[in-house]
This record gives structure tokens, C-alpha cells and sequence, in this order.
């Protein structure tokens, strides 16, 4: 009979066994050999049914289908731009995905519609086995992000930030009256008049990322600072509230 | 090729089945654990045996530089080990030398075997072990910062690696050889092991021992690096407590 050996959320180090027997099966951070499920991550056990996972706690961030992230145009070529997604790799933002016009490129300079240095917030449309990624703009919460500042932070502690259904993110934003997009890459992007809190805020979450009740913290945190719930956020467009997509929510 | 006759060397390096700095045939010098010693790098860890001091650092996995190296099927994993000039009673020369060049290598394989290099495709995933202070057993200390230093990286691996050395001197097998005993004992053996497991990755030895004293060298290497293993995982434990607390 199978045995689950580990529980949820406990810390784990990697080569540690997680589960003995077939009825486990090993999901994302965990691998099988022989009859054991054990860790490939020193991070946190996730167990879902008879899915066993393992969060690591460190770590760069990988490009996944779907994900939207922040990146920054690295380099501009005859039909596609390069991206730089915080990553080891960098990703492809063709012309065809970029925008929905008939661009003629004998005609336009590419740098007119994304230059070098700009910031986006976009989706990764594909990944390849050989990790060759390719973005798009082509959904609701793409857009360029003019002005502000970006902030990194680990990848595996986005989820964090952006709390459950994206509550922390919100605490934020309607305490310091800033606009934050944060990318599954790690990446954040603020702006507004009290960014430098933010973004100090973010950081303090990130330190923070294992403790419990930490939304209520921040908040009470940036109550003393003298900011209370409802300064008005002005969003970049009107109507188009992120929607973030939370890791902790659901495992792969 | 008893030391006792060479010049400097004491009579015995063993009186009474104590060793010169007072240890047991089986004892360890002290270890000093702790990883997250550098910030600007993805992982880190610093390994000591007694006063044998390793730092080691990790950066990636990153963008492979030089480009023709990467392997579009899984990322390369490049150890380097250095000593510091200061690290020996005489100073050495800075850079690399024959025998830095060797330990590298002999470590990049040893972690290869653990690490899933699959998982980043055409990456790069750098490893720097630095002695800062040399008493023996440096590759040891260098190999077991370097597992440590991987797993806070966040990198993917199997198992960690452990590793002690075993040597044999005046006539017996002894653990964790140091000073003196390095200098005129008669066999110095490196081994590491996979997880504590009787599983070797790297083994290298110099001198002569026979059948038996080899696979008594070998048992005294295996409980070693479970011993090594042990603290270690302790030693990353200990850094994350709390991480496991329930939010």
C-alpha cells in the first residue's frame, strides 16, 4: 500500500522522499524513481488528491504558455522584436502578434510602434521543448507600460504579491493609489506619486513570503504610513482590471 | 612510504588511538555550516572542516556566454574552483593552475550527476568554490558548499552531494585527514557520495593500499559522507525554518 510521507507545506530538501507506492504521482518540482516520489526542490510540499508537487523557494523564472509577464525590448529586427523576460531565455514578439494592423515593414521603422527600452506587459503564446519562446499581444491585459518603474523579485513568490484572487495587489493599490501590474516573470511595474512605498511594500512581502496573515499586516503596515483604504487608483485604460491567474490556486 | 624518516615529520601521527589534534580514528573536525552567504548570486554556501574553508556561489541557470557551448538539449553545468592566494602558509599564485583546473573538473562531473541539467534547455549554470582558508580536504569543502549552494539556488537536483576524505596514516585508516597527517600520512582518498547512499561520484586517491585497507577506506568514506550529509541538510534546514510555516 502506498505511503504519503510528507505533508502539506512542509519544507522539503531535494532527494527527499515524499511518498512511497504507485498511488502518488509525482507532479511539477517532484520525480518518481523505482517505487519513491521525491523532491527535486528544497521548497514547499503541494499536495492535491494523489498529485504530490514541490514549490522551490529560490529559482529563476521559466517561460510558460499563458503566463503574462513584464518584459523589456532588448533588440528590434526586420519583422520581430527580442525580449528581455527575466529569464535565461530571451523571447520573440512577432510582428504578426504585436498589433493587429497591416504594418508594411518596407514602409514602417519597427521602433515606431515598440523601441528599445520599452516596457510591456504581454503573454507568452508558446514555449518550445528547446525553451524557444514566442509572445503576443493579442489579449485583453496587453499593453505598453509608459513611465513608472520596475522592481524585480523572485518568480516562485509572485502568488505571493498578488494574494488570493489578487488581494494583496489590491491592498496596495488602494492604499498608495498607485498602479502596479506584476508579471508571473517577476517583474513589477508602479506608478504613481507614493511608488517609492510600493515598491517597498512589495519587497516587505517578498522577505515575508512564508508567514501567515501577511495580507492583513501589509495593510495594517501601510496604515501606519497614514494611508487608509480607497485612494482612487487611475488605471492606465479605464475598464480593464487585471486579472491575475494564481499559482497558488491551481497546480499543474 | 611511511612519513616517519621525512623531514619535519613527527615520530608517530598516532599515540594511544588518538590522533595528533586529539581526534579518534572515525572523528570529523569540527563542520561549520550555512548557505546564503552571498546575495548577488542565485545560491550560495559556505562548507568548513575545521579550519579548511570553502565559499561557494552559484549564478544561473543564465544565458550560456560563450555561445557555441550551450547544448541545445540540456544546460551545461561549469564548476570552477579557485583558491585564494592567502588560503596556504606559503602563497600561491593567483589564477588558475593544473591542479585547480583538475579539481574543477573532477566537481562539475561529481554535481552532473545529480542535477537535472534537462530541465534548462541551452542555459548555463555557474559554480564558484573559493577556498579561502586550506588545511586538506579542500575539494571536499569545496564540493559540499557547491550541492549546498546548488539546492538554495532553486536548481533542480536528485540528491545533494556529500563528500569527506580517508587516508591512511601510520598504517591505519583514518577519517577526515588534516595538517601533519596530510603532509606525511601515507594514502589521501577523496569520496563522495549521492543522498548518503553508498552511491560514488567522485573517488580519487594517491598511495598504496592493499584489497582490504581499500574497501575499509571505502566503508570509512560512505559513513563520512553520511555524517557530511546529515549537517548539511540540517544546515539548509535550518536557514528556511519558518518557510514552512503554514500562511
Amino acid at each position: 500500500m502506498s505511503e504519503l510521507l510528507a505533508k502539506e507545506r512542509q519544507l522539503v530538501l531535494p532527494g527527499e522522499v515524499l511518498a512511497k507506492g504507485l498511488d502518488y504521482l509525482p507532479s511539477g518540482g517532484t520525480f518518481r524513481t523505482g517505487q519513491e516520489v521525491k523532491s527535486k526542490f528544497l521548497g514547499l510540499v503541494r499536495l492535491k488528491e494523489k498529485f504530490l508537487g514541490v514549490i522551490p523557494l529560490a529559482g529563476v523564472y521559466v517561460p510558460k504558455t499563458g503566463d503574462g509577464i513584464v518584459a523589456m525590448v532588448s533588440e528590434i529586427q526586420s519583422s520581430f522584436w527580442i525580449m528581455d523576460i527575466n529569464s535565461p531565455y530571451d523571447a520573440i514578439l512577432p510582428l504578426s502578434e504585436a498589433t493587429a494592423e497591416y504594418v508594411d515593414t518596407a514602409e514602417t521603422d519597427l521602433s515606431s510602434i515598440f523601441d528599445i527600452g520599452d516596457i510591456v506587459f504581454i503573454k507568452v503564446f508558446n514555449v518550445a521543448r528547446s525553451k524557444h519562446t514566442s509572445l503576443t499581444m493579442n489579449d485583453y491585459r496587453a499593453k505598453k507600460l509608459v513611465g513608472g518603474r520596475l522592481i524585480k523579485i523572485t518568480p516562485t513568490k509572485v502568488p505571493r504579491v498578488i494574494g488570493k484572487e489578487g488581494t494583496m495587489v489590491e491592498t496596495i493599490k488602494n492604499r498608495t493609489g498607485c498602479q502596479i501590474v506584476v508579471g508571473q516573470n517577476g517583474v513589477v511595474w508602479l506608478k504613481g506619486q507614493k511608488e517609492a512605498l510600493a515598491a517597498k511594500t512589495i519587497l516587505t512581502i517578498e522577505k515575508e513570503a512564508h508567514t501567515s496573515g501577511l495580507t492583513d499586516r501589509i495593510a495594517k503596515m501601510l496604515e501606519q504610513e497614514g494611508l487608509s483604504a480607497g485612494a482612487p487608483v487611475v488605471d492606465v485604460e479605464e475598464g480593464k482590471r487585471e486579472n491575475y491567474r494564481n499559482e497558488n490556486e491551481e497546480m499543474k | 612510504m611511511s612519513g616517519a624518516g621525512k623531514f619535519g615529520a613527527p615520530e608517530h601521527l598516532i599515540v594511544n588511538g588518538k590522533r595528533l589534534d586529539g581526534r579518534g580514528l572515525m572523528d570529523m573536525r569540527p563542520l561549520t555550516l550555512d548557505v546564503r552567504m552571498v546575495h548577488h548570486s542565485n545560491g550560495s554556501a559556505v562548507f568548513k572542516f575545521g579550519n579548511t574553508n570553502a565559499l561557494a556561489a552559484v549564478q544561473g541557470p543564465r544565458e550560456t556566454h560563450p555561445k557555441w557551448m550551450a547544448d541545445p538539449l540540456k544546460a551545461v553545468l561549469r564548476c570552477k574552483y579557485f583558491m585564494a592566494p592567502f588560503a596556504t602558509t606559503e602563497r600561491s599564485r593567483p589564477g588558475t593552475s593544473r591542479r585547480s583546473t583538475e579539481i574543477s573538473k573532477v566537481i562539475t562531473e561529481a554535481l552532473a550527476n545529480v542535477v537535472f541539467l534537462e530541465d534548462y534547455p541551452k542555459a548555463a549554470i555557474d559554480i564558484f568554490a573559493e577556498i579561502l582558508e586550506a588545511n586538506a580536504s579542500t575539494r571536499c569543502a569545496g564540493l559540499n558548499a557547491a550541492a549546498m549552494a546548488l539546492a538554495d539556488a532553486g536548481i533542480p537536483m536528485r540528491d545533494l552531494v556529500s563528500c569527506v576524505s580517508v587516508g591512511k596514516i601510520d598504517g591505519q585508516i583514518a577519517l577526515d585527514v588534516a595538517g601533519l597527517e596530510d603532509n606525511f600520512g601515507e594514502v589521501d582518498c577523496a569520496i563522495a557520495t549521492v543522498g548518503g547512499s553508498d552511491r560514488v561520484v567522485l573517488l580519487q586517491m594517491d598511495g598504496i593500499v592493499t584489497r582490504e585497507e581499500f574497501s575499509k577506506l571505502l566503508k570509512f568514506g560512505a559513513e563520512g559522507c553520511a555524517r557530511v550529509y546529515e549537517k548539511q541538510k540540517e544546515a539548509l534546514r535550518k536557514r528556511y525554518m519558518g518557510e514552512s510555516a503554514e500562511k
